[in-house]
């Protein structure tokens, strides 16, 4: 049952619910009008400490495709957070006005600490460079329905392995299917952290390596997820400028790469995926934005338990 | 060896790894006691070689999940009668609340007031930690 829960971390459903809410998520893809009224009523508050405008578009777009409103601030300058308001008091005010919350903030596990105090379904929107679950949500329904399956597959990360949160939440959730191998692609100043290492890969002896070449690996993958080197997470500027060209998708580097190859990244881009290959099939990042919709759509319609 | 009076009614905290006692000795606040308490430093021990030991004269309410947070190897000794009445060995407790602090500067704990430190065991044979809200590592290893 996933009606009245939180989403924190992918770890917080099962398997048994995530297959749930792709289920509905297809069944949405296939016949989105037989869903424009079922949150009529319903009202979502977006609680964005930090500007994230292509994650709350998502949510609100998600949100009024069921028929439902939205309310929120998109920065803290604009509520009471400014005046020192602390997270337990925000949270337990939006939630009496609200059905549903979605929370982003820049501060690590706050929405762990904020869903203490709510009485309704909190989703965290994304926490830091920790953990953003609907991300995770949405690579994962990506892949069910590319490959049509979640097992047996070889899954390449590259780029920012270290602060791209999108790529720990979705070791984390897809580490949980049937033979799965990682190939862990990132500079060495940018690799997968311990925690990840120790929790997840150590623990449940699972296939990884690292490597620091995509092109020494790029034959072996079903899946490729891109991520970018983003400038805010460096401590200066040498260093990025340093990093940032050296993992670049572009023809030269797909020629060995297999012909089912499914290409994802979680976006925006900025240089580590070329334009040239966007039009080539196994580019599915643009299919991927579009499905994390869906997919929103999917997991608040089973939250607040209208379907 | 230094010799200490042994104790008619109280709690002896044994096999404390060396240099931890001071440390356990004001965790329980033993400095402000108004009742006979030993702290033996480096004292000889057959099985570590070395250790420290508390002697605390009078019954004591002891948080054990903290002692065994500490050192697991601790063993807390009921003495009743100038005898040993039970003998308590201790373990790494589930979840740690209040005693260390994220040290991770984008941890959510880091900012927001009165928000309570919380870790959860994630490796019982290595001893590690992981902070509730942000999955950050803690380790006495470090």
């Amino acid at each position: 049952m996933l009606k009245g829960k939180h989403l924190i971390d992918p770890q917080d459903f099962s398997v048994e619910e995530l297959d749930e809410i792709f289920d509905l998520a297809e069944e949405i893809i296939k016949k989105p009008e037989d869903f424009t009224n079922v949150c009529n009523g319903k009202l979502l508050g977006t609680l964005f400490f930090e500007p994230s405008t292509r994650t709350r578009l998502s949510f609100e777009s998600a949100m009024l495709r069921l028929g439902g409103e939205v309310v929120g601030f998109s920065e803290p300058n604009s509520s009471s957070v400014s005046k020192g308001e602390n997270l337990p008091d925000t949270i337990r005010t939006v939630a009496a006005y609200t059905d549903i919350i979605a929370m982003r903030h820049p501060k690590e596990g706050a929405p762990r600490y904020g869903s203490q105090y709510s009485d309704v379904p909190l989703i965290n929107a994304g926490d830091g460079g920790h953990q953003h679950p609907t991300q995770t949500l949405t690579d994962l329904l990506t892949i069910r329905v590319a490959k049509g399956k979640m097992t047996d597959l070889t899954i390449g990360l590259c780029g920012d392995l270290k602060f791209g949160r999108t790529v720990h939440s979705l070791i984390k959730a897809i580490s949980r299917y049937e033979n799965i191998k990682f190939i862990l692609i990132s500079p060495n100043e940018l690799k997968t952290p311990r925690y990840i290492k120790a929790e997840i890969l150590d623990r449940k002896s699972l296939d990884y390596v690292e490597v620091e070449k995509l092109e020494d690996v790029m034959e072996q993958l079903d899946i490729l997820y891109m991520t970018r080197v983003q400038k805010e997470r460096f401590f200066n500027e040498a260093d990025y400028i340093r990093l940032k060209d050296s993992y670049i998708l572009d023809k030269a580097k797909l020629k060995t790469a297999k012909e089912d190859l499914t290409i994802l990244h979680p976006l925006p881009r900025v240089n580590e995926i070329s334009m040239e290959i966007d039009n080539d099939p196994r580019a599915w990042y643009f299919k991927q934005t579009r499905y994390g919709m869906f997919v929103r759509m999917a997991l608040i319609a089973k939250l607040l338990g209208v379907r | 060896m230094l010799n200490i009076n042994s104790i008619t009614k109280g709690i002896v905290i044994d096999h404390i790894k060396p240099g931890y006692g001071i440390m356990i000795f004001e965790y329980l606040k033993l400095d402000k006691a108004d009742f006979t308490v030993a702290l033996i430093m480096n004292a000889t021990s057959k099985k570590y070689g070395r250790k420290d030991i508390i002697k605390i004269e009078n019954e004591l309410d002891i948080d054990l999940a903290m002692l065994g947070f500490i050192d697991p190897n601790i063993t807390v000794n009921i003495i009743e009668n100038e005898k040993i009445s039970e003998k308590i060995n201790l373990s790494l407790p589930d979840r740690v609340e209040s005693i260390i602090e994220c040290k991770n500067p984008r941890c959510i704990t880091s900012v927001e007031r009165g928000i309570t430190h919380k870790f959860v065991l994630i490796d019982e044979d290595k001893g590690i930690y992981k902070c509730e809200y942000c999955d950050q590592i803690y380790s006495w290893e470090g």
